[in-house]
């Protein structure tokens, strides 16, 4: 396969009248890559926590989410049993190892760790790493603790996002992430999520819950 | 050959009208519509000899034609302060695309962008260059307009017939659907294409029945010729003429499609 | 190529779609859906034309340091653990599949959309080496089960109705009860969300496109709205990544930018609903996730495409903007295009791809209208690479004899304005006799392709150019005052 490669960068080059050396567009490029300049932020995702929070709730419900509030980390069990008697969901929610999920107190509901991808069960909990005002997006990072098939094959997704973790918009979310992760290293999967699936793919008709979650459900934990 | 109209002065702007084949060809009275609109604004209008733009050309792919044909309008317009064409299509291939025929060509270019700036369609021209803010003239109809492709789009005409169409006494101007969609035009692409045409014109007329308008103006003479045509093939009674006519009250003449002489 | 184009039919494919009446009902969704959903979501996003050219020239600035960002990215992919193929051809980058299907012994294969996969006739080739492949998008499952291309770009079932759909379910899902009632989209998307759950979790090798590649991490972007793309890649054991060299951008920022344009452009939301980012396999504590992670950057002609004025066309983002607001489109549908990309998108990046002798109908069939370059988010002029195109046919001779003939005929009058003027009103006069006492002209010999549906105006009499000079005749003659 090395002749293919050679030969579709000679063709680039060629085509673009430059060959592999010069020193101001390599310049150029590493310029860019190191800076990750920001291009336009919109207005509306911007303002103080409350304000972000608040606009938030507007794109998310826009996208036809459903929304709770709670006061601390530790009500979420409570609302996640209120979430599932009001849907006539069975009693049982599956989640990631994530520590703040496994502090919870989980009284009402059976708490399952999920080890494998099973595809049979109703409802997954997560916990996201963010969320961006801008447009409702809720973001969520792979890993054990909060595992991203739990985003896709359930009924129904509840996501945990504390208020603390809502960004004005994503230029402040890819921050957060190059925090944690270093400059020019990703989570092997970064999901964006702005309200629950859905396809407009038979006769134009817009349905909810096409492959993945036919509802999802927010717990807004206000840590602020 | 070039006749001169009106009192040689020098602060009236000398306007050189490019009347476009298709109103030269098929409907004088807007071009002597276009005449009156100017002189009543206070222009010296002047129409030298002149055939086309070269759009057919230009958009055939035949660039050479284009060339040609508007090196002949460049060189017979010099001596104008303005070009003016009843026309957002004509008027955009001599304002838009000439200076693009000619960008490659060192010793051409500049004329072309000299005349290019010069180069306005009519009711833009109006309400643009010379201010015009109403004309002085009535109709009694309710009309609905359609907004043709190149004035809309190359050229930005959207709120300036609009605005003179207000100013006309007793004419109540209602809103198509989807005014600023193409009715199906699109020069030889009617012919080329007859049937997408005959579709997509089909689509207009039913927004245009359904304005509830008995009138239905616009800019450009090929495309009120193809939704009068297509009007008149589904049996409506909507009467359809260029812009120009009523807002130089020149509506003596039968609309277009509608017998020959008034 | 593995598709057969039929874009050289392209009037006689536009004349059936013109009569088949499920078609026009299904496109009659376009305009009051994506059109109006977009128009919406702009007007809720002051800075959207700002985007616009920010996307743009993103775009640019990517092609013109191409070579660059692609080392930039394969350098990062490989230190996340993944692989990178390089392919010039679509045989080249089917055959890269091929080998990784056959290393993991793969028997389904699930794939998310990909354009690229259309171009390549992927399923084709599986299918001929005792692969299945499953395609998990709801539209392009549908094409699938009915043998069928996409005819747009985001939506590929756009062409169909419910009943051809309910038709397509209870022909091939050969378990379905007869009774079970499919008569509502609901259930119709019920019944393909089971069948196709059971695929995702049998897969062995999952397939899906990109949006994005991002040079700065190795990451490659899927947006999808259904959640299948993200099932495709998550849970088999194999990730295969189908990307054209022109998915490149720098950095995540700039991925931003452009994601900010293109779901509104699209179907009108301001996200798609799910935005994936995957940089490299399952890592060493994931529970989920692919082994094994491949990328392949198939060119397939557009690395020439950077060279001359189609280069624009490589800003293309794939939204479908242009082909929800083309009224040719919306007449006609996709099919009618006669390859993978219609509409005015397809217009210009088909003769490219497949050459023009095949396709020079496409760039030709346009009112230029202008719609599309208007709500294109990356600004890609295709009314004047249409234009382009059309200089090349007429060069080229592709055009028909009889319409250069008339061309030529047209042209050597309008080079003479004397002769014009004479001949003009010549044919005036005698058009004037055809109509004499009539409104409309409605069988005109040498018009038939405008007379066939619609009248033709009979002309006032005389033209303009006469009646001036006749009124104007003598010195200091005033113009009429009407």
């Amino acid at each position: 396969m090395s002749d293919a490669r050679t030969e579709i960068f000679s063709s680039i080059r060629r085509a673009l009248g430059v060959t592999s050396t010069e020193a101001p567009r390599r310049a150029i490029v590493e310029d860019r890559l190191e800076r990750a300049p920001k291009g336009i932020v919109p207005a509306r995702g911007q303002g103080d926590p409350a304000a972000r929070k608040e606009i938030f709730k507007t794109q998310a419900l826009r996208a036809q989410t459903s929304l709770a509030e709670v006061a601390s980390l530790d009500a979420v069990p409570a609302e996640v049993a209120t979430y599932l008697r009001d849907n006539n969901l069975a009693a049982r929610v599956r989640g990631g190892a994530d520590p703040r999920l496994a502090s919870m107190s989980w009284t009402e509901t059976d708490f399952i760790l999920e080890q494998a991808k099973e595809g049979s069960d109703l409802t997954s909990i997560s916990i996201a790493f963010g969320g961006v005002a801008e447009t409702g997006t809720l973001a969520f990072v792979a890993g054990k603790d909060n595992p991203t098939h739990l985003n896709f094959l359930p009924d129904h997704h509840i996501a945990v996002l504390q208020a603390s973790d809502i960004v004005s918009d994503y230029e402040r979310l890819l921050r957060k992430l190059r925090m944690v992760y270093g400059k020019g290293l990703m989570p092997r999967v970064l999901n964006f999520i702005t309200g629950p699936s859905r396809s407009a793919d038979i006769a134009h008709t817009l349905l909810l819950g096409a492959h993945g979650p036919r509802r999802l459900h927010i717990i807004i934990v206000n840590d602020v | 050959m070039t006749i001169s109209t009106g009192p040689l002065s020098g602060s009236r702007p000398r306007v050189g009208l490019f009347v476009t084949c298709l109103v030269d060809l098929i409907r004088p009275s807007v071009g002597f519509a276009a005449v009156k609109l100017l002189q009543d604004a206070g222009c010296t209008v002047e129409v030298p000899l002149q055939t086309c733009c070269g759009q057919p050309a230009y958009n055939s792919g035949d660039r050479a034609t284009a060339q040609a044909l508007a090196r002949k309008i460049i060189g017979t317009f010099e001596v104008f302060d303005y070009v003016v064409a009843p026309s957002g299509s004509c008027a955009g291939m001599m304002a838009k695309h000439f200076p693009e025929l000619f960008k490659d060509d060192p010793d051409y270019a500049a004329k072309a962008d000299r005349f290019a700036a010069k180069t306005y369609e009519l009711i833009s021209f109006l309400t643009d260059v010379l201010a015009v803010t109403s004309v002085d003239t009535s109709f009694l109809r309710k009309v609905t307009y359609h907004d043709s492709c190149s004035g809309l789009r190359e050229l930005g005409i959207e709120a300036q017939p609009r605005q003179l169409l207000k100013s006309v006494r007793g004419l109540d101007l209602v809103e198509m659907e989807e005014a600023t969609v193409c009715c199906g035009f699109g020069g030889t692409f009617a012919v080329k294409y007859e049937e997408i045409s005959s579709v997509i014109a089909d689509k207009k007329a039913m927004n245009i029945e359904a304005s509830g308008a008995p009138v239905l103006l616009a800019g450009d003479l090929g495309c009120l010729m193809n939704m009068a045509g297509k009007l008149a093939r589904r049996g409506s009674r909507v009467e359809v003429r260029h812009i120009a006519e009523v807002l130089a009250d020149i509506t003596d003449t039968p609309p277009i499609g509608r017998g020959q002489k008034p | 190529m593995s598709i057969t184009p039929t874009s050289a039919q392209f009037k006689t494919n536009a004349h059936h779609a013109l009569g088949d009446a499920d078609l026009q009902s299904a496109l009659a969704h376009v305009p009051t859906g994506f059109v109006a959903n977009r128009a919406s979501a702009i007007a809720n996003l002051p800075e959207f034309d700002a985007l616009r050219d920010s996307a743009r020239d993103i775009k640019n600035h990517t092609l013109a340091h191409l070579d660059l960002y692609l080392e930039a990215y394969e350098e990062k992919v490989k230190a996340a653990g993944g692989h990178v193929h390089f392919a010039r051809t679509s045989d080249e980058a089917n055959a890269i599949v091929l080998e990784i299907c056959k290393a993991h012994d793969a028997h389904i294969v699930t794939k998310g959309k990909s354009m690229i996969s259309e171009e390549m006739g992927l399923n084709d080739v599986l299918a001929a080496h005792a692969i299945t492949p499953v395609e998990t998008d709801l539209g392009e499952y549908i094409i699938q089960l009915r043998h069928e291309t996409p005819s747009h770009i985001i939506a590929p079932a756009a062409h169909l109705t419910k009943a051809q759909v309910e038709g397509d379910f209870r022909r091939a899902h050969v378990d379905l009860d007869r009774a079970r009632n499919l008569e509502e989209p609901e259930t119709l998307l019920a019944e393909a969300r089971t069948i196709l759950r059971q695929n995702f979790l049998k897969a062995d090798v999952g397939i899906t496109g990109a949006n994005f590649l991002i040079a700065e991490t190795g990451t490659s972007i899927i947006v999808t709205n259904e959640g299948n793309g993200d099932l495709t890649q998550t849970l088999p054991k194999v990730h295969i990544v189908l990307a054209s060299i022109e998915k490149l951008v720098p950095t995540l920022e700039d991925a931003a930018q452009i994601l900010r344009v293109l779901a509104r452009s699209a179907t009108g939301q301001d996200m798609s609903v799910y935005t994936t980012l995957s940089t490299g396999p399952r890592r060493a504590d994931d529970p989920d996730g692919p082994e094994h992670y491949h990328v392949i950057i198939l060119d397939n002609g557009r690395s020439s495409m950077l060279a001359g004025p189609f280069k624009d066309m490589l800003r293309c983002i794939r939204c479908g903007a242009c082909m929800n607001h083309c009224p040719v489109y919306q007449a006609v549908g996709g099919h009618a295009y006669g390859w993978v990309y219609p509409g005015p998108m397809g217009a210009v990046l088909t003769p490219a791809l497949i050459g023009l002798d095949q396709s020079a109908d496409l760039p030709n069939a346009s009112s230029f209208c202008g719609k599309c370059e208007e709500v294109c988010p990356v600004r890609i002029p295709l009314p004047k690479l249409m234009r382009l195109w059309r200089d090349r046919a007429f060069e080229r001779h592709l055009m028909p004899w009889t319409q250069r003939a008339a061309l030529g005929f047209w042209a050597f009058f309008a080079r003479h304005p004397r002769l014009y003027r004479g001949a003009t009103s010549m044919a005036i006069g005698m058009l004037g006799l055809f109509g004499r006492g009539k409104d409309n002209l409605n069988a005109l010999p040498f018009l038939k392709a405008w007379t066939k549906s619609r009248d033709f105006p009979v002309p006032q009499g005389g033209t303009f150019q006469a009646q001036w000079a006749k009124r104007n005749a003598g010195p200091q003659i005033k113009a009429p005052k009407s």
